[in-house]
Parts: C-alpha cells; sequence; structure tokens
C-alpha cells in the first residue's frame, strides 16, 4: 500500500515537473496570403524543438481591426496572448504594454537586424520587439503583355505607367471584358494611406506631417499627386478599386485580370503558385516616380511579448527563434517576406527562389516611414484622417486642392495641443 | 360609535395584503434590479464620468478632469477640438438621421402591405408567414456580407449585372442607398410581423358590419383598419426607429469601420473608443447618442401618446 502511494506520488510529481518546464505559449499572427500557414508552421518548429506547445490566435485581416483588438486585449491587461505580431507603425501606440528585449537578447543578434527598423521598434529607450520581415510597395507587373504590346521595360514614371496601361487594357479588353490595366489598395483603411504615401513622395509632396511634427500636407505637389490618382479611377483601374485591399488587387492579378499591381513582396510567392494563372509572367520593379523620386511606402511586422504574459521565458524564446536568421530564410523562400537581416539578401538560395530582391534592395532599404514617429499615440487619427481624404478625391467628392487643405484643417484639430 | 368600529379593519386588512404583496414583489424583483444596475448601470454611469476626461483606453488611470472639452473645446490657437465641433460627426448624424427616415418609413409601408396580404385567408398562408421571417432570421453580419457580395463591382450580381460595374460602397453618399436596400429587405418583414399581430386582434364582426352599411374594402382600411391599428403601428415604428438609430453592423460589415464612422453615429463612437483609443472622447460621444435616440423617444411617445401595455 504504501509502495502504491509512493509511485503515485512520484509519477505525479513527474508529471508536474514537466508540466512546469514545458508550457503553451499562444502567438498572435496575421492572416494575409499565405502568412498564417507560415506562421503556423514557423511556430510548429519551435514548438518541436523545445517541447512546448503553441497555440495561434488568428487575427483580422485588415490591420485596423487587428489593432482595436489589440489595444481591448493589452488594456484589459489579459494574459491570453503572449506574443503579439505588430505591424511597423504601432510601437509608439503600444509600447508601454511591451516587455524591454533589450538586455533579454543578446546585442548582437539585436544588431543583426537593419539599423532603421530596430530604430522603428525603440521607443524611450525601449525595444518593443524584435523585427520579423520587412515591406515596402512594389510594382507587379505581366512580363508577357509587355511584350505583346511592345513595351521593352517597366514603366519608370507614373505617366509612363497611365499610357501603357491604357494601351494594353484596351487591347486585352476586346477579348476580356474584366480586364483592367492597373489594381491597387483604393479601399478607406491603412492600406489606402501606405499607397498614398507613394504618391505624395514620388511627387515631391513631403510626408503629411514631417520629422519635426509640422503638417505638411497643404501643397500644390501633394494635391497633384492625389489628383493624378484619382485620374487612374475608371480609366485604367476598375471602379471599384476604391474598395480593393491587397487581397482583393491580387486576386485580381493572379487571375490574369490586370496589367500593373501595387501590392508588398508576399504577392511574389503566391503569384508563382500553381493555382495562379500568371505564374512565370510577373516582373516586378521599383514603384514609379512622378517627377521627384521613386518611392515605396516602408511596412513590417514585428514580434514583441506581452508584458502581462504568463510564460515570458517562452515567448522571448519563440520570439527570438521566429526572427532568427534560419527562420527568416525558410520564409523568404516560402512566402517571399524580406528578411530583416541585411545578410539574408547576399544568400544564394534566397536570391534563386526571389531574383528582384537583389536588384531591388535598395528599394527595401530607402523605403519612406509613415509619420508615426512624430504624431506617436495619435498616429491612428492622423492615417485615417489622410486616408479619408485620399478617398474623396478618389471617388470624385473633392478635388486634390480642396483635400489637402480641408486635411491640413483636420490634422489641426487632431494635433490639438501637441502630438 | 362603537358599533361602527370595526368598519375601518377591513381595509386596514386588505392594505396590509397589498403591502405584504408589494414588499414580496420587492424582494422578488430584487435581484433583477441588482443584476440590470451591474450591466447595465455601472457601465452606463462609467461612460457619463469619462466623459468628462481626457483619458486614454491603453491607459485609463492617467486621465485628466476636462469637463465638458470632449464635446465642445477651443484651443488658444483657435482649434476647434470638440466632437460637436467636428464636421464629420455632424455627416454621421445626418447620414444615420436619412437611414432611419427613409429606412422606417418604407418597411412600414411595405410590412403593412405584406401584413395585410397574409391576413386575408388563402391557402398556404402559414408557410407563407414562416417563409417572409427567413430575412429577418439571418444574422446582420452574414446578410450584410452577403450584400456586400451582391454589390461587389468585378462579380456582384447587383455590382456587376445590374449597374454594369459601378462600385456603390465605395462612396458613402451612394452608399448609403444600398445600406437603407439592405436594412428594408432585412426588416420589412420584422415590421409586417407585429402589423399582423395588431390587424389579428381586430374583431372580424366590425367589418362585416361595415360590409352591411356598404363601406368600400378602401373605406374600411382608411375609417376602420388604420385608426384601430394605431397603437400596435406606433409601438412598432418606435422599436424600429430606436433600432435604426442605433445601426452599426450593417455599415460595419460593408464599408469597414473607417468609413462606417461616416456614416452612423455608433460607428463614430467606435472609431473615436477603439481605434484612436480615446476613451474620453468615445465615451462622450457615447453619450450624446445616448441623449439623440432619448430626445427622440420622448417626442414620440409623448406626441403619439403612446402607450405600451
Amino acid at each position: 500500500m504504501k509502495k502504491a502511494i509512493a509511485l503515485i506520488s512520484l509519477s505525479a510529481a513527474i508529471l508536474a515537473s514537466s508540466q512546469a518546464s514545458a508550457v503553451t505559449v499562444t502567438l498572435a499572427c496575421g492572416d494575409v496570403g499565405v502568412e498564417l500557414k507560415m506562421c503556423k508552421e514557423g511556430a510548429a518548429r519551435w514548438a518541436k524543438k523545445t517541447g512546448n506547445t503553441v497555440k495561434v490566435f488568428e487575427s483580422p485581416k485588415l490591420t485596423n481591426d487587428r489593432l482595436g483588438l489589440y489595444q481591448q486585449q493589452l488594456a484589459a491587461k489579459s494574459s491570453d496572448i503572449d506574443v503579439y505580431q505588430l505591424d511597423v507603425v504601432w510601437p509608439g501606440l503600444l509600447a508601454q504594454h511591451f516587455v524591454d528585449l533589450r538586455g533579454k537578447v543578446p546585442a548582437s543578434e539585436v544588431n543583426a537586424h537593419f539599423k532603421g527598423i530596430i530604430d522603428a521598434n525603440t521607443v524611450n529607450g525601449k525595444l518593443v520587439a524584435l523585427p520579423w520581415f520587412t515591406d515596402a510597395g512594389l510594382l507587379y507587373y505581366r512580363t508577357d503583355l509587355l511584350k505583346k504590346y511592345g513595351f521593352k521595360a517597366a514603366p519608370k514614371t507614373w505617366t509612363e505607367l497611365a499610357l501603357m496601361a491604357k494601351k494594353i487594357q484596351d487591347g486585352e479588353r476586346k477579348t476580356n471584358s474584366a480586364f483592367s490595366g492597373f489594381v491597387w489598395q483604393g479601399k478607406n483603411y491603412e492600406g489606402l494611406t501606405c499607397d498614398a504615401m507613394e504618391w505624395l513622395v514620388s511627387f515631391g509632396g513631403g510626408t503629411i506631417v514631417d520629422s519635426t511634427g509640422k503638417i505638411t500636407i497643404n501643397n500644390a505637389q501633394a494635391a497633384k499627386a492625389l489628383d493624378t490618382a484619382a485620374s487612374w479611377v475608371k480609366t485604367i483601374s476598375p471602379a471599384g478599386v476604391t474598395t480593393y485591399d491587397e487581397e482583393a488587387a491580387r486576386g485580381i492579378f493572379q487571375a490574369g485580370n490586370a496589367a500593373f499591381m501595387r501590392n508588398w513582396p508576399y504577392a511574389w510567392a503566391l503569384g508563382q503558385g500553381k493555382d495562379s494563372k500568371v505564374a512565370g509572367k510577373i516582373g516586378v520593379a521599383p514603384l514609379p516616380s512622378g517627377g521627384a523620386r521613386n518611392a515605396a511606402t516602408l511596412g513590417g511586422w514585428q514580434l514583441g511579448v506581452s508584458q502581462y504574459s504568463k510564460n515570458q521565458a517562452a515567448a522571448i524564446s519563440l520570439v527570438r527563434y521566429l526572427t532568427s536568421p534560419e527562420e527568416q530564410k525558410i520564409r523568404a523562400i516560402q512566402g517571399t517576406y524580406n528578411p530583416t537581416l541585411p545578410a539574408l539578401y547576399k544568400d544564394k538560395d534566397i536570391l534563386a527562389k526571389n531574383p528582384f530582391f537583389g536588384s531591388l534592395y535598395s528599394v527595401f532599404t530607402s523605403a519612406v516611414a509613415r509619420p508615426s514617429a512624430p504624431t506617436k499615440l495619435k498616429y491612428n487619427q492622423v492615417s485615417q484622417a489622410f486616408s479619408t481624404a485620399v478617398s474623396d478625391v478618389l471617388n470624385g467628392k473633392m478635388k486634390g486642392q480642396q483635400a489637402v487643405a480641408k486635411l491640413a484643417t483636420d490634422l489641426a484639430r487632431i494635433k490639438g495641443r501637441g502630438w | 360609535m362603537t358599533v361602527q368600529a370595526p368598519t375601518p379593519a377591513r381595509p386596514r386588512r386588505t392594505r396590509g395584503i397589498e403591502a405584504a404583496r408589494a414588499r414580496q414583489a420587492l424582494w422578488l424583483l430584487l435581484p433583477t434590479l441588482i443584476a440590470i444596475a451591474l450591466v447595465a448601470g455601472y457601465p452606463l454611469y462609467r461612460t457619463f464620468y469619462f466623459s468628462l476626461f481626457d483619458a486614454n483606453l491603453t491607459s485609463p488611470e492617467q486621465r485628466s478632469f476636462i469637463g465638458l472639452g470632449n464635446f465642445w473645446f477651443t484651443t488658444e490657437d483657435g482649434i476647434a477640438v470638440g466632437f460637436l465641433q467636428d464636421p464629420k460627426w455632424w455627416g454621421a448624424v445626418k447620414n444615420t438621421l436619412l437611414f432611419t427616415v427613409v429606412s422606417v418609413f418604407l418597411e412600414t409601408v411595405f410590412g403593412m402591405i405584406i401584413a395585410l396580404v397574409v391576413n386575408s385567408a388563402f391557402k398556404g398562408r402559414g408557410l407563407l408567414r414562416t417563409a417572409m421571417l427567413v430575412p429577418w432570421a439571418i444574422p446582420t453580419v452574414v446578410s450584410a456580407q452577403m450584400w456586400a457580395y451582391l454589390y461587389n463591382d468585378s462579380f456582384g450580381l447587383i455590382g456587376r449585372g445590374l449597374l454594369g460595374g459601378q462600385a456603390v460602397l465605395a462612396n458613402t453618399d451612394t452608399a448609403i442607398w444600398a445600406l437603407i436596400a439592405v436594412d428594408v429587405w432585412k426588416t420589412t418583414s420584422f415590421m409586417a410581423l407585429l402589423i399582423l399581430a395588431g390587424l389579428q386582434s381586430l374583431p372580424g364582426d366590425m367589418y362585416e358590419a361595415a360590409d352591411v352599411d356598404g363601406a368600400s374594402k378602401w373605406t374600411q382600411f382608411w375609417k376602420l383598419t388604420l385608426p384601430l391599428l394605431r397603437p400596435a403601428l406606433l409601438v412598432a415604428l418606435v422599436f424600429r426607429s430606436l433600432d435604426a438609430l442605433r445601426v452599426f453592423d450593417v455599415m460595419s460589415v460593408m464599408l469597414g469601420n473607417v468609413n462606417a464612422a461616416s456614416t452612423s453615429m455608433t460607428g463614430y463612437a467606435r472609431q473615436a473608443l477603439i481605434d484612436n483609443q480615446l476613451l474620453g472622447m468615445g465615451s462622450a460621444v457615447s453619450v450624446a447618442v445616448f441623449l439623440i435616440i432619448m430626445v427622440i423617444v420622448v417626442i414620440y411617445v409623448t406626441a403619439f401618446r403612446v402607450k405600451f401595455d
């Protein structure tokens, strides 16, 4: 009898100790394209390595909706989610809820990432998150159609793009009535802010709010940029482009119904997939210039550990694993997710799979940041006011000049006593 | 004198029973009252409380009292920061009122027609009554998504088929009419059901008498049905108007949260509170929505002498 009790208590102790070391970590991943699938696979590799379990929390598709949900979780100090996937514009908004990774992650590991992205994740000296992948807007085009209509290279300016798109669209419409020249993200949400930032900067119209916090949007070049974009709607872009997000645009391009598309790098791997009608016919180029320069908006996602997590050590280990070179390499090859480690841009395997990574390296490193740093906690309001103004111009409610003037007033109201 | 003495004892005893019953009822109601105070009263109190503060959703502990500054405030530089000074808020109010007036009017007219048809005796009436409730039974989020697909400009039956590739939902000015159509499609049957219940309480012999007197069906409708239906109709109107004034889900699903903020008052409140983390401002907007709806209810109830019984 005594033996039996001893046996039971011993096995119970073993069970308890094994439970104490192996924990369940919840990871909140995005769900655009193959993002969720890759996130689950990466987490599973870590789980297998460490003996822990990972639960993946599926977040809403649109980044705005995701932020709203995360903020509620964090404000309630909920420990349900241990690791959050954070947009590059969020660290300023959410810094107080995350563990300072400086000191918890070796400095060499931190310094291996692009300095600009580490800076974007540092708020008042606190490292809020580790970069996971970076993003920049790219121009996708159909190599076969360019050739068919006698064009030798991707367009260098927006005017050129409009001309080429029109010619191809007119030609293709004869056999395919659903064909359109150029698709992009015109829905009124954060994605439109990204697209419109690219137009602004490429026309020399500034960045809405400059780095000192001054509102700079009310200028002629910015107005011209918005008017130019509005001229695409219903001519080279479908009327519905003003309701498209990333996936809607990709769906049309991948079905072979568009000549040009503005999207993030993830669209490349999917465009080469088995279910894509345009596999092998896609070219990638920097976004055209409006006269001032070529501009791509800096995007990208980071991984941060919640301050309210009950398994911080395991959560940090998961973040370190997912942002490590080996994992970033897998993601670059399988999903065209841009590494945040400069060293990987010289990796032969990655370049073989994504040939444009090498030639467009400067697009990724010189991408333009949205004004989230100077506008701090109010960035989201600034972005909404901006995308709404852009949306008004695209829908013909206002002219560019009128819209940027009104936007400047709106932004002054949002700024109030200061950012 | 002594003879009359027992008489007052009787009413006292009845009062005693009534008082005991009232006490008993109070005890029975107490759990409900406590539950209401906890789940409705406390949040409402907090909303009013926060509307007077400058507070952030991510850290509500750090707040500062600003009185009515969330509603109306002009800074020293002449910048208006109160939400009542925001044209977008007034746009949302205008759109919500337009949505309410037009959709409730159409629902009442169509609902009345359907109710009159279904009230008359014909074969398969029971089946029809059940079938007409289908749109109302589908959750709004599902039906809104379904309609968003129908309105899609590249593959939607309406967007591509009927309108030839127009994006109605892209522009809030055109979207509001598309949303009204969806709401009418969805809630007309509910309105019909409420009116039908009223119709069935009308006595049949009254119409027989009217027939004998030689009144036409048209006269019967205007002189008998409509006046007698008034109480039921008004209750239905109040219900639907309140529902329409706090509309949120259709807008949020079909337009996205940013555009929903310029088409509905609740969408505007959600954007301030959730997207922009302005706990104080969002609460102030919620208070305003509460007050607007309350004023409209008071107008309804006093102007039409609605009786809820």
